[in-house]
């Protein structure tokens, strides 16, 4: 366990230098999105309180969070092991090396995972400051890293099977951008009718929404255990998918 | 690791590699000696990056066994990997890194010593003249300079064997001569080469033994005098309707006779076999047999 804790951090090591070098840069892009967001839902489209009489700032800031773990921790992993893979040729390197599969794994998505809790927690610095309800409990901060892990683990197996550039485009517009809008970042998902409700559940956002919504306001919601049992699930299955694509060199 | 001291440091037997329908590697059976320079050629297509590909482990194979210093590359893949460096054809550095955080982390791949590490790229990179661009990104080098970096990436830790993938294809004449000399220069070192190239004139100036693939299948495998002397040492090179024109003959007295007969008013060129005519005779001959 402790060797592979330790060649995963090999494996990440060049991934931390690449984010070195472009520490403000990322910083910049992995912030730009969710305050837009926050503006334009928070702030422009809707005002006043939701039924259970809160804030609507504070009850979208939650969302916003979820949505933007998802899109830096799959975005961060993906297009770069896209670019090492199919242009740089360097991910061929690694796999010549004897490194064990499951290193290679957490190792390449840790970058997802350090991209995406620097957004999140830069951003809900900012919403504690906008919307006093929002609390920081050890419930929230499980669910986001969980939330950044599920992302950046479906992050690897979109970089290991795209087969082009164009191609994780395409999964981008067709999975990550409708479940950035749709899986109860913005709104209450109840109020959708129930076979909506059904679909939204089975993806892995939907989850994460509740449970970073539940865990930022506890003393509106009470914390949703089974969308968390479902959110270690999407983990679980996408690391095996992960481990599955490298082992049978299906990339 | 590498422990097997002597005897065939690559042993491929009956190797099989398919795409759907189609065989790109085709019973393949080869072994290469410790410390030779060895030249894998073929045409275009011809099954070369396949094969260096399954042993090297990057592509499963269908069928047959590889083993590399002794390790079998299925069974024993980790030891294995530690005895070989490969170098593909595309320059595979990480362009968005410096090469001095290339080559950190190769070695990190590879679970070497901070110190042991420090001296290794020290020593390497003195030894390629690269010391004075190792903080450099890399797209701040020209292709013959990156060939040399990826090099020491492969050589970091201390491969009994190096794959060398169509090492010089893109590079100038000078920097593919500079390349030749670094291959013979690991040779010194004790490293065991495995070139693949179609490039006829780099196996005759470097390699100690060539195999000749062609549609999957090795038509050909000895050292590259030898080759030639089995097609003719001799070769009448002459113009007959338009075209070049080769014949092959075991002594300069038939190949004169020959030449004497000839009725052309074009130049007639007697000289010394080469691996080229070797070449164009085997791979002619097997895609006629191949239909």
């Amino acid at each position: 366990m402790i060797d592979v804790l330790r060649q995963s951090y090999y494996v990440a090591w060049g991934d931390m230098m690449f984010m070195k070098h472009n520490f403000w840069n990322i910083l910049v892009m992995s912030l730009m999105s969710p305050i837009l967001y926050l503006i334009a839902f928070g702030y422009g489209l809707r005002t006043g309180s939701t039924e259970l009489g809160l804030s609507y700032v504070a009850f979208v800031i939650p969302g916003i969070v979820a949505l933007s773990s998802l899109n830096t921790s799959f975005s961060a992993t993906s297009t770069r092991m896209n670019v090492q893979r199919l242009y740089y040729k360097s991910f061929d390197e690694m796999m010549l090396c004897p490194l064990s599969l499951h290193a290679i794994v957490l190792g390449k998505s840790a970058l997802g995972m350090v991209r995406g809790l620097l957004a999140c927690g830069l951003l809900y610095a900012l919403g504690l400051f906008l919307a006093p309800e929002l609390q920081v409990t050890p419930l929230f901060v499980v669910s986001v890293v969980m939330n950044c892990a599920v992302f950046s683990f479906l992050g690897v197996a979109a970089a290991l099977i795209a087969k082009s550039h164009q191609s994780m485009a395409t999964f981008n517009s067709l999975v990550i951008l409708p479940m950035t809008f749709l899986c109860g970042t913005f709104f209450s998902i109840s109020s959708l009718p129930g076979v909506f409700q059904a679909l939204l559940y089975c993806l892995p956002l939907t989850h994460a929404s509740e449970c970073i919504r539940a865990a930022a306001l506890p003393d509106y919601y009470g914390f949703p255990w089974l969308c968390m049992l479902a959110m270690a699930a999407f983990m679980v299955a996408f690391y095996v998918l992960d481990w599955w694509l490298l082992k049978t060199r299906r990339i | 690791m590498c422990d097997q001291m002597n005897g065939d440091v690559i042993e491929i037997h009956d190797l099989v590699k398919r795409f759907d329908d189609k065989v790109a590697v085709d019973h393949l059976d080869l072994n290469v000696r410790r410390g030779e320079i060895f030249g894998f050629l073929g045409p275009n297509g011809a099954g070369k990056t396949t094969t260096v590909r399954c042993i090297s482990t990057l592509t499963d194979f269908d069928e047959g066994t590889i083993s590399i210093s002794g390790h079998d590359v299925r069974r024993d893949q980790m030891a294995a990997k530690n005895c070989m460096g490969v170098i593909q054809q595309q320059i595979s550095l990480d362009k968005d890194l410096t090469i001095r955080e290339n080559m950190i982390s190769h070695a990190m791949y590879h679970m070497i010593r901070r110190d042991e590490r420090d001296a290794r790229i020290a020593e390497l990179s003195d030894y390629f003249g690269l010391g004075e661009y190792l903080d450099k990104p890399v797209d701040s080098l020209s292709g013959g300079w990156k060939k040399r970096a990826a090099i020491i990436c492969a050589m970091l830790h201390d491969p009994e064997v190096l794959f060398l993938d169509e090492p010089t294809t893109g590079l100038d004449i000078n920097a593919r001569r500079l390349l030749w000399d670094i291959v013979r220069s690991l040779q010194k070192r004790g490293t065991t080469v495995f070139l693949t190239t179609h490039y006829i004139e780099e196996a005759e100036a470097l390699c100690d033994r060539v195999g000749i693939i062609d549609h999957g299948r090795l038509i050909a495998l000895d050292v590259p005098r030898v080759l030639c002397d089995s097609v003719g040492s001799i070769t009448v090179e002459y113009l007959e309707d338009g075209k070049t024109t080769y014949r092959h003959f075991k002594n300069r007295q038939d190949a004169q006779e020959f030449a004497s007969r000839l009725e052309t008013d074009s130049d007639i060129r007697i000289r010394r076999t080469s691996l080229e005519d070797v070449f164009v005779e085997l791979t002619g001959r097997s895609a006629e047999v191949l239909g």
